[in-house]
């Protein structure tokens, strides 16, 4: 873990601490070979005062390493069946309510449906539910859709590199899996039942999905269960190292905030919009080609500015229970959407803004 | 005197190439490709339906009686990819390529090995391949060996903006080359295109420069000017550069 983790919490609390204003004008004319410190310095309390100028930055370049574009994505919800209780989620297992997970025909009908929106590029989630959720579901699962889009992701339960390798063979090329927090005592707190109690299970999946040859690695952290600042440092630090380690893998990476949901969870470590948009711009700053991805967790006016921020892919017209595009079972959903305007009227805001939406950037000879 | 460029037995009236990423529509796109004069344009083929053409936003807003699409294998990570890539492109009606093979995600640097394992596949198969290629004088002489149409050294990293950094290579990648030599990626001002050109390169393949200035339009056309411009100098007969001025009064008259 300390081949991934070189600053601990104690260290990266002393570091933020001794930020000075200095240390931001220094990455402000910096053009490259950005650290960790730096990072540091870009998400510090002294940083919020030089907010537009770092902003600029970001934009800057957002436009030369991914041009005046923004991909669009779609999840799939497959399952909201699960045997885990993340106190945080729509899908914990002791809500009895509203359970479902998809058969064939009803993914095909939801693809078919997904597909009529013009997205390409589609993310399967489901909860863990491994008796049902198996191998071989995954598998019909994206025989079915291959048909439709170019690129598959899943965020789906921890695998092994075999499992990741089989499932990459079948047509995957992302995958997506949060840490949820870096913070060991509120991981635990946070999941105390099944295989996600253990947090370096969970660390190592990714990796195991790396080493299976799967091109796109989603990391993220669930903004509000811990100090974000914190929390970011660590991410940042999994970032380099897989960045480092994988080099043929390309690093994409989620900052989810807490949304409401059946669960009731109340954000002990709230983050306002203000400092989204700080984490944002460092990232943008500090991993200039990675992905950033900001789903409709948010709502429309705020995503609408952020993607001047460093946005790279933004999902849209999201539904987060399965059958919710064409099934219309009302089903649990995983969080409540903020951002409810349909692809099209988000794809004419980002236009207008000089914008141009990229609904398809894979294909199947990357699919090898 | 430059002669004419020539590609393939194909003869082109412009050495600006155009890439169509980045671009904030397909609109702003075809227009900067209009005023630029270019002849030849690369689209990825990630980014486009290549079976439905007249569907697609990209393609659709090319003319195609007057510039060649030459699709490009953007996002292939090993031959084999590229080489699936191309019975796609060969299979939609088109027989040029350009070559890209990049396991680096970041800086999309292109892997030698592969790109010449990939190369002498697609000359057979028929394609007249461009391959992008670091600035390595004896890739490019292997890559002509194998039958491509032409080479495409790096200037730069792609999308930098920085400009001819590898210019000594380039140099005599360009003295040694018996195949059109096209300087492809990290050229960020009319400058670099000029300087490209002067040095003899045959043609210059801009994308991020225009794409993601302001005016993508306005940055199209100085580009024109700036190949155009050099291509003149070229055939002017300049006079050779020299670190003093002349002397003025002649050291060896005293021979006459």
């Amino acid at each position: 873990m300390n081949d991934i983790f070189f600053l601990d919490e104690s260290s990266i609390k002393t570091k933020l601490k001794n930020v000075c204003d200095s240390d931001i004008i220094k990455i402000l004319k910096k053009t490259a070979n950005f650290t960790i410190d730096d990072f540091i310095a870009l998400i510090s309390e002294p940083a919020e005062k030089y907010l537009e100028e770092l902003a600029q930055k970001a934009l800057s370049i957002k436009i030369q390493r991914f041009g005046k574009t923004i991909k669009f994505y779609c999840p799939l919800y497959v399952s909201n069946k699960c045997i885990n209780n993340c106190l945080y989620c729509g899908f914990k297992a002791t809500n009895f309510a509203r359970r479902k997970t998809l058969n064939f025909a009803e993914i095909e009908s939801e693809a078919l449906k997904i597909k009529e929106f013009g997205f390409d590029n589609i993310l399967i989630v489901s909860g863990e539910q491994p008796d049902e959720i198996t191998m071989d579901y995954l598998l019909k699962t994206i025989e079915i859709l291959i048909k439709y889009f170019s690129y598959i992701g899943i965020e789906i339960y921890p695998l092994s590199e075999s499992e990741y390798k089989a499932l990459s063979n079948a047509g995957v090329d992302g995958l997506t899996l949060y840490q949820e927090t870096y913070n060991l005592e509120i991981y635990k707190e946070m999941h105390k039942y099944s295989q996600k109690q253990n947090f370096n299970y969970r660390l190592a999946a990714i990796e195991n999905g790396a080493k299976a040859g799967i091109k796109e690695l989603t990391l993220g952290i669930l903004l509000g269960l811990y100090d974000w600042r914190i929390d970011s440092v660590f991410l940042a630090q999994h970032a380099k190292y897989l960045i480092k380690k994988y080099w043929r893998s390309h690093i994409n990476i989620s900052f989810p905030r807490i949304r409401p949901s059946v669960s009731d969870f109340q954000p002990r470590y709230p983050v306002s919009d203000k400092n989204l948009a700080q984490l944002i711009i460092a990232l943008r700053i500090v991993f200039q080609d990675a992905g950033l991805n900001l789903s409709t967790r948010e709502p429309a006016a705020l995503r609408d500015n952020l993607v001047n921020l460093g946005i790279t892919h933004l999902s849209a017209g999201s539904k987060t229970n399965p059958g919710g595009y064409n099934i219309n079972d009302r089903t649990e959903e995983q969080f409540k959407i903020s951002d409810e305007r349909s692809p099209y009227e988000i794809a004419d805001t980002l236009k207008s803004k000089n914008i141009d939406v990229v609904w398809k950037d894979w294909d199947k000879y990357l699919k090898i | 005197m430059k002669k004419k460029l020539i590609i393939a037995n194909k003869k082109f009236n412009s050495r600006l190439f155009i890439g169509t990423g980045k671009f904030s529509s397909s609109r702003i796109m075809a227009e900067a490709i209009n005023l630029s004069g270019a002849e030849l344009v690369t689209v990825a083929l990630k980014r486009i339906d290549i079976e439905h053409p007249d569907k697609d936003d990209i393609l659709s807003h090319i003319d195609k009686s007057k510039i060649l699409i030459v699709p490009n294998t953007s996002g292939a990570r090993n031959a084999e990819e590229a080489i699936k890539a191309g019975e796609y492109i060969k299979s939609a009606g088109y027989n040029w390529l350009k070559l890209e093979i990049h396991p680096d995600p970041n800086y999309l640097l292109p892997d030698p090995v592969e790109t010449l394992l990939a190369a002498e596949k697609l000359v057979k198969m028929g394609f007249n391949v461009l391959p992008y290629v670091n600035a390595d004088p004896v890739i490019c002489k292997r890559l002509e060996e194998v039958g491509c149409a032409a080479v495409m050294p790096l200037g730069s990293p792609i999308g930098s903006n920085q400009g001819l950094q590898t210019i000594s290579m380039l140099k005599i990648i360009i003295e040694q080359s018996n195949v059109p030599v096209v300087i492809d990626a990290g050229i960020g001002k009319p400058s670099d295109a000029a300087l490209a050109i002067e040095i003899g390169a045959d043609a210059v393949l801009i994308n991020t420069a225009i794409a993601a200035a302001d005016d993508p339009i306005l940055m199209a056309q100085a580009f024109k000017l700036a190949v155009e411009a050099a291509e003149k100098y070229n055939v002017s007969g300049a006079d050779s550069v020299r670190l003093n001025a002349s002397a003025s009064s002649p050291l060896t008259n005293f021979f006459n």
